[in-house]
């Protein structure tokens, strides 16, 4: 496969099955591999879109700043496509992330703003408005509330889901800023209704929640309800115990909130097995495990994985 | 056995400083009037009026079993005991 820049090899990326987690030849399991986007995740999809269309529409011309809340992947995947089209790029990002996370972002050329780790995301989301208004001219994409974001998986990930899996029952992602599941969801809305949307939200430790008061709560803009059947949350212990269990059996090397979309949908794997009726439950590998050994979930047991990933945002 | 209600940090304060606390009830509705009479003023702050109806605030999130109780019946989602209702304010992810 021969590509004329990096930038043209994002998406396309493989479904493969998972013979030894699927329950039976009935009940299959089909994991969508985002980690094998050329940084690495699979916001390197939104992040592309979304400077595409700032770049079509104008906002975004030669010599800008851009500015984005991120907890990481979003953040490294525009400083990878930032760089290659030569603009600067401010990331606020929380202090509770993994140091890969902030080293990746800087050798892309990001400059780093770190936001408190108590409120987690939500505290990056405040700065980075903050930061909007004291700079009129910086660019941010918001990808809570870019419909360029849900757009990439409508008109990619959904697609070529479907491609590839014409029998699909259920479709599994994680819950961030929602733009997976909008986009994906909407496209099988619309072009296989029957199909299950599944969301698997990442529940963290109770630094993360500590709002001052509720009113600081946030759902992201891009978030329509009625493209989700069922919600989830999970927390690291079943993350980190699926997460393993993906490498053991299978020999995929995924980051934790993968963990958690297997264990979601592994729920709905044994849902179907109990209710006798066959299933091609596809789900989202959204990145490697790479960013996050330092968190020290891939070495001991559960139990003291879980304790290290308290407070910091693993997902 | 009974059901076991997690109370997010910023709640606490009607909860004594308690993490979890004993439930009871057929419905979620239940669970809330009872945890309202052993915590009075937490109700007001997971609920609130929509359209004449009681509905959950927008940045609250209620899990029955971890399941989100906005896709199984919102506030009509039957709760049994040895279930686990978790409260937690809507945050940010990405």
């Amino acid at each position: 496969m021969r590509f004329d820049s990096l930038l043209d090899t994002v998406g396309g990326t493989p479904l493969v099955g998972l013979p030894r987690l699927s329950p039976s030849p009935e009940v299959r399991l089909w994991a969508k591999l985002e980690d094998l986007n050329p940084t690495g995740s699979v916001k390197d999809r939104p992040a592309l879109r979304m400077l595409e269309e700032a770049e079509k529409d104008g906002s975004l011309r030669p010599g800008c700043t851009i500015l984005e809340p991120t907890s990481g992947n979003t953040g490294i995947s525009l400083a990878m496509a930032a760089k290659l089209r030569g603009y600067r790029i401010v990331c606020v990002m929380p202090e509770n992330t993994s140091t890969e996370r902030r080293q990746l972002l800087s050798m892309w050329g990001a400059e780093i703003i770190a936001s408190p780790a108590a409120g987690g995301s939500n505290e990056a989301v405040r700065v980075a408005k903050q930061l909007a208004e004291e700079h009129p001219d910086w660019v941010m994409l918001y990808q809570y509330g870019n419909p360029a974001n849900a757009l990439s998986h409508y008109e990619g990930t959904g697609p070529e889901i479907l491609a590839d899996l014409p029998t699909i029952t259920h479709f599994v992602a994680g819950l961030g800023t929602t733009g997976t599941l909008m986009g994906a969801g909407r496209f099988f809305r619309e072009r296989k209704p029957d199909v299950r949307i599944v969301a698997a939200e990442p529940r963290y430790g109770e630094l993360v929640y500590g709002l001052r008061n509720l009113d600081e709560g946030f759902v992201p803009e891009l978030y329509d309800e009625s493209l989700v059947d069922t919600r989830f949350s999970v927390g690291p212990r079943d993350a980190v115990r699926r997460t393993r269990e993906l490498l053991e059996h299978e020999g995929i090397f995924a980051g934790i909130s993968t963990g958690a979309i297997l264990h979601a949908a592994l729920g709905q794997a044994t849902n179907a097995v109990k209710a006798g009726e066959p299933a091609d439950i596809a789900f989202v590998v959204c990145d490697g495990g790479w960013k996050y050994l330092s968190t020290g979930a891939y070495e001991g047991s559960v139990d003291e994985a879980e304790e290290r990933l308290e407070g910091q945002l693993w997902a | 056995m009974a059901i076991e209600v997690r109370i997010p940090t910023i709640l606490r304060t009607y909860t004594e400083g308690s993490k979890s606390v004993d439930g009871s009830g057929t419905t979620l509705s239940e669970v809330i009037e009872h945890l309202d009479s052993n915590h009075p003023g937490i109700k007001d702050r997971l609920v609130e009026a929509k359209d004449g109806d009681l509905d959950l605030r927008r940045f609250i999130n209620v899990y029955v079993n971890d399941e989100d109780v906005r896709f199984t019946g919102g506030l009509d989602t039957s709760v049994s005991d040895g279930d686990q209702v978790v409260v937690l304010p809507a945050v940010a992810g990405g």
